[in-house]
């Protein structure tokens, strides 16, 4: 089973909050901007639970 | 039937811990209480992008997961008092609700201007929805908008009403906006950031009296000089909300003192079993620094507290806990982003970047990093949170 993440990128503000906790979905490049993978093993589910509580904008979520 | 976890207090730690609660395997009744009429919401954007555009609270409300869709959410339901000999708590219908553990979770209320002259309209703060809501519709442009207060949030304020066409004066008794806990020189930037925006600021100066009969139109400074105001904006700091607490056995110097595991203490120093306080109500110590315990309003401060508080009571809490305190802040295009406790250094220094561009500066108490904060470089700044990892 996989997991689909979104991020709204009208909202995140690339604070790279999430990247500490699911380090493997997301990441900010070289101009600071965050870059994410949309989709995961279930495995990651736990971490983006917790990326999606610590995001300031609470520009993510998952796909339903 | 068992008696259910209660958590008082329906904003972010609250819901932070009901979620946490089911994380860690707890099945059993909670019942959140909360005196907002609204389902739990994220405040930071209530003096940032939201007040900047239409405030309401499908733009900040968090959203609700299947895990605790079984939770009992008491709104609107403000609790008066508590007996922790009994465990029980009661709320202002005279409705008594007996628990097995009791969350605290009340966080705070802004401080007021204390003035003769103060029942006049036009006056406001900034912590709930219903503030911002009624705030939003008076930053109309041209409005003359008097900030007191040059902390974060007045700053944050000062910047979204000048985006808005406000006309913005900024009144605060420091020597620069955020000086403490920022520093000298980065203050100084953001005041001369503020002030090429258009914003005025009278530093180190107080506000005696308000002018108006039914509506504030001037605010009085301590020099006698007369400011012309149509909205005042009072971000003078904030009190804890624990006042339902009191004649119980607890230290309430400011907000709720509690152990390592989040567990209230009592004035002798043992710890209640059934009763715990996070977020922005609790002070603790963080061995991340030193053993004097604090209150810190930031905003991971809710979840990390939660977190601990579930997996305390699950019986699943390892090691010490220290969470590292991390706030952001959006001022016009700046973006400030921040790791540790600034205001524990003794010695601030530019470590990246230009001051009058993007910077960061480390924060140093003993020679020890606490702090760091960067106007951009993200990255950089991301770079020194593992300074402050318990080794
Ligand atoms: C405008 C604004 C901007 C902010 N921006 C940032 C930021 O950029 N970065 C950052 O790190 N932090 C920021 N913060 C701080 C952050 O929002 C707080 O740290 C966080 O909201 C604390 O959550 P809490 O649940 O502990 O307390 P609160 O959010 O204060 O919630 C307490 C709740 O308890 C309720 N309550 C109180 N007394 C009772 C009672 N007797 N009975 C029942 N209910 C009661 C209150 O109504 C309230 O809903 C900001 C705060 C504000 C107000
Ligand atoms: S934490 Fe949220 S705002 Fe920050 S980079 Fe991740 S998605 Fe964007």
């Amino acid at each position: 089973m996989t997991i689909k993440i979104e991020v709204d990128m009208t909202k995140c503000q690339h604070y790279g909050q999430c990247v500490f906790e699911a380090p493997d979905i997301f990441r900010l490049n070289a101009d600071d901007k965050l870059e994410y993978t949309a989709e995961a093993d279930d495995s990651e589910l736990a971490n983006v639970e917790a990326a999606i509580d610590v995001c300031p904008m609470q520009a993510i979520s998952l796909v339903k | 039937m068992t008696k259910p976890v209660i958590i008082v207090g329906a904003s972010m730690g609250g819901l932070r811990a009901a979620e946490a609660l089911r994380r860690f395997g707890y099945a059993g009744p909670i019942t959140v209480i909360g005196e907002e009429r609204h389902a739990p919401y994220n405040r930071p954007p209530l003096s940032k992008e939201v007040l900047a555009a239409e405030v309401s609270h499908e733009a900040v409300a968090f959203p609700q997961r299947d895990s605790t869709a079984d939770v009992n959410w008491l709104l609107g339901t403000k609790i008066e008092s508590a007996d922790l000999e009994h465990s029980t708590v009661t709320d202002s219908q005279g409705e008594t609700h007996a628990y097995g553990t009791l969350i605290i979770a009340t966080g705070l209320r802004p401080k007021r201007l204390e003035v003769a002259n103060g029942e006049l309209a036009g006056r406001h703060a900034v912590r709930t929805l219903d503030d911002a809501i009624a705030l939003r519709k008076e930053l109309q442009p041209g409005a003359k908008v008097v900030v007191l207060g040059a902390g974060f949030i007045g700053c944050e304020v000062a910047a979204t009403a000048r985006k808005l066409g406000c006309e913005v004066t900024v009144v605060a008794p420091g020597i620069h906006p955020i000086v403490r806990p920022l520093g000298i020189d980065l203050a100084k930037e953001l005041q001369r950031r503020h002030e090429a925006m258009g914003v005025k600021f009278f530093m180190k100066t107080q506000v005696t009296d308000l002018v108006g009969s039914t509506r504030v139109q001037g605010v009085v400074l301590d020099d006698g000089t007369v400011l012309e105001c149509d909205v005042l904006i009072e971000a003078i700091g904030s009190n804890v909300n624990d006042e339902w607490l009191e004649g119980n056995d607890l230290d309430l110097s400011n907000g709720v003192l509690t152990d390592n595991d989040m567990r209230a203490l009592k004035t002798g120093g043992e710890a209640w079993p059934n009763v715990f306080a996070i977020g922005d109500v609790a002070r603790f110590a963080n061995p991340l620094f030193d053993g004097e315990p604090r209150r810190v309003e930031h905003w991971n401060i809710p979840t990390d507290t939660a977190k601990r508080v579930a997996q305390v009571f699950t019986g699943q809490a390892e090691g010490q806990f220290a969470p590292i305190p991390s706030f952001w802040s959006d001022q016009y295009d700046m973006h400030i982003l921040a790791y540790g406790l600034l205001a524990l250094a003794d010695e601030v220094k530019l470590i990246a970047g230009e001051l009058q561009d993007e910077c960061v500066f480390g924060y140093y108490r003993e020679g020890k990093m606490v702090g760091v904060c960067g106007i951009g470089m993200r990255t950089t700044v991301m770079g020194y949170r593992k300074e402050f990892e318990l080794k």
